[in-house]
């Protein structure tokens, strides 16, 4: 397990993140994509902390916390535009378009 | 070599093939499913990398915490039995170009920077990122903590129903609902 094949890892996963953020159209599928994402990132964090010292794991704690504090807040968004409109389509949400 | 492709092999199969799977899925209760088995899949290699504390927690808080919180969400905002959405064509042809492209690039520059002065080193025990947490990085702590209050206080604001103000025509209207059911 190389530093190398791991960075490479995290960046699959990440791009598999971006293709699930530009081809669904369901708002709590885009969150699960921001997720994979996140993950990616979290992923690099703990490698450089095991190749070469950085201090990569208090900052996967941190990252962690922001993360559940912006699903409980994509949820809670989801259901507003769910109440709103019947459904969870991301194009529905187009009210504060100018 | 091979040993690269092992861990290779081994990384596709525990967060690749689940990652795949959450953004190709149909069905989006399949969906987070699948993203609770990334998950778990990531928390084996933090396991592997000397990270037993960051496996716990990712364990803990994003499969126990925030895969159920998904479930409700699309249990609670689910329109049909078997809620699919179609993708139109090009925007997949697009969105893949775009990932391909950014992999591209970083595997690129991964590739060309020199990784060879990085060497495995000891790994913080628990105790000591629980010190760590308490000193040198207890003002992000705190500033945490409070994101975490100001994200609880807000989602409660907005899923929640809008009481009727008193004296609104919809108000008046619901009590005299109310009082006419009443026996």
């Amino acid at each position: 397990m190389t530093l190398r094949a791991l960075l490479l890892v995290a960046t699959a996963l990440f791009s598999i993140g971006i293709y699930g953020l530009l081809t669904r159209r369901q708002a709590v599928a885009l969150l699960l994509s921001i997720e994979v994402m996140a993950n990616a990132a979290n992923l690099v964090f703990v490698a450089f902390a095991r190749f070469g010292g950085a201090p990569g794991q208090p900052l996967v704690l941190f990252a962690l916390a922001i993360t559940v504090a912006e699903v409980a807040v994509g949820l809670a968004l989801v259901l507003l535009l769910y109440r709103r409109h019947g459904d969870t389509l991301l194009e529905l949400a187009s009210e504060a378009k100018g | 070599m091979s040993a690269e492709l092992g861990f290779g092999l081994l990384a596709f199969v525990l967060v690749g093939l689940p990652a795949i799977r959450v953004v190709t899925c149909r069905d989006l209760v399949r969906g987070v499913l699948w993203l609770a088995v990334t998950l778990l899949g990531t928390a084996v290699l933090y396991a592997l990398l000397r990270a037993p504390f960051l496996a716990g927690v990712q364990v803990l808080t994003y499969v126990g915490g925030v895969v159920t919180l998904m479930v409700f969400g699309v249990m609670v905002t689910r329109k049909h039995e078997a809620s699919t959405v179609p993708v139109d064509g090009t925007n997949k042809v697009r969105g893949a170009l775009a990932a391909l492209g950014f992999f591209g690039v970083v595997a690129w520059a991964i590739f060309r920077t020199d990784l060879s002065s990085l060497l495995p080193v000891e790994t913080p025990s628990t105790q000591d990122l629980a010190l760590s947490l308490l000193d040198p990085y207890l003002l992000a702590f705190e500033v945490a903590s409070v994101l975490l209050l100001a994200a609880i206080v807000s989602a409660v604001v907005l899923a929640r129903r809008r009481d009727p103000v008193p004296g609104t025509a919809e108000s008046v209207q619901r009590s005299a609902i109310q009082e006419g059911s009443a026996p």
